[in-house]
């Protein structure tokens, strides 16, 4: 009976399609927290925050960064419009270390000029991405 | 008659120019194919973006949102996508024509042209338009969302600020590879008449999602979502510009050559007959001296 709680994930950004298989259940981080679908779930979007992407199918996972986008949930389909994701090879560590110094450094000296929610954004995608490497 | 001369010239000023026509048609030829897969691939982002903004425009019809009305001010902001380059045919003026000539020929004084391609924005300066300052022409040549989305970003500032009270997007649709239509596209207020455009399919949309939540609040959720929208959809029409520029450049290239080579046969022509009149006139002029003599 392992076909029937399968759905259908597809992942597509504004350059390729990512993603596009069945999966058992689908993880990622959005405004609201961080959330796990499995199929039936009922029909909702969801705008997504940057985290780590885990798709389950069966004892197989697969984890990506995801940055930006949101996620359109239906009873047997998930599709994503991510403007950044990322698999773990395609990620720079060394950049997203540099990265999350800039983003910490911007934060703590609270210069008054600096745009706290990009710097906060760009925090949360350097961390997405060192821990999906790691 | 022409002389010889003038005709062997003629010709080969021709081949020349076809021999540029035709390096033209191949080089198009190649980017085409490029910027065809890229328009292809992402042509599933863009309508499943547009599905998802319908049916939340759907649910939220109601809402008392900023992005879902006119703003107050007149002024009308215009994205116009064209190439750097010519000789691509009709290509940049059937653009510039959609502004010109359409419905919003009448509020010259209203518009304001963010142009994004030298033709367009320098066809548009000398009509009397008035052109947005800031120069995007750059971004045509390998369209990036990041581009997109700092325009996008500038638009929706501007709107939100009150400045501008619509914005329109005018590009080439890429149909396929003979098939290029020029396009006006309304990007915001985004509008439950425009939105619900698509006939028969887009009850069936309708009827499918209504059931559709939201995480955060719809309104919320449109606040996010919107700028995102616009975004890529005017990335969406720069990546079918540049498919449907390479496509335009190739068939109007693909014309030249066969024009050119249509030219050079009357001219060989010309030329041959030339040639033989040439030869039996100086025939008849020794002849006659032979018969002179003799």
């Amino acid at each position: 009976m392992a076909e029937d709680n399968r759905f259908v994930i597809k992942i597509i950004t504004p350059d390729r399609v990512f993603y596009d298989g069945l999966a058992t259940m689908v993880e990622f981080n959005t405004t609201e927290g961080e959330v796990g679908i499995y199929k039936n779930h009922i029909p909702m979007t969801m705008i997504i925050k940057p985290g780590i992407l885990y798709i389950t199918d069966g004892d197989e996972q697969k984890m990506a960064a995801l940055h930006a986008g949101f996620v359109e949930i239906l009873k047997d389909q998930i599709t994503i419009l991510a403007e950044i994701v990322e698999w773990p090879d395609e990620i720079d560590l060394n950049r997203a270390e540099a990265a999350k110094e800039r983003a910490e450094k911007r934060l703590s000296e609270k210069d008054p000029k600096t745009d706290i929610a990009r710097a906060e954004t760009a925090l949360l995608r350097s961390l997405a991405r060192i821990s999906t490497i790691r | 008659m022409a002389s010889m001369r003038d005709i062997k010239r003629r010709k080969g000023s021709i081949q020349s120019t076809q021999q540029i026509t035709k390096a033209m048609k191949l080089v198009s030829t190649v980017k085409l194919q490029r910027s065809k897969a890229h328009a292809e691939q992402t042509k599933s982002y863009f309508s499943c973006m547009y599905d998802t903004v319908k049916s939340m425009i759907v649910k939220a019809g109601a809402l008392d949102h900023p992005y879902l009305k006119t703003g107050a001010s007149d002024k009308k902001a215009v994205v116009v996508i064209t190439s750097n380059r010519g000789l691509a045919g009709g290509y940049n003026s059937n653009v510039v024509k959609l502004i010109t000539r359409g419905e919003l020929a009448e509020q010259k004084e209203n518009l304001i042209v963010h142009a994004i391609g030298k033709k367009g924005r320098d066809l548009l300066a000398r009509a009397g338009y008035q052109i947005a300052e800031k120069d995007y022409s750059e971004v045509i040549e390998e369209p990036t969302y990041v581009e997109a989305m700092k325009l996008a970003e500038e638009l929706l500032k501007s709107y939100m600020d009150g400045e501008i009270g619509e914005i329109y997007l005018a590009y080439t649709y890429f149909k396929n590879t003979v098939v290029h239509e020029p396009k006006l596209l309304k990007l915001l207020p985004v509008s439950l008449e425009d939105v619900t455009d698509g006939g028969e399919e887009g009850k069936d949309a309708e009827a499918d999602k209504a059931m559709m939540n939201f995480e955060p609040e719809a309104d919320e959720a449109l606040n996010l979502i919107i700028p995102k929208y616009v975004a890529s959809l005017i990335y969406g029409a720069l990546v079918e510009a540049v498919a449907s520029e390479n496509g335009a450049r190739m068939q109007a290239m693909d014309s030249a050559t066969s024009n050119a080579e249509e030219m050079i046969g009357k001219l060989s022509l010309q030329y041959n007959r030339a040639r033989q009149g040439s030869i039996t006139q100086e025939l008849t002029e020794i002849i006659a001296g032979a018969e002179a003599i003799s």
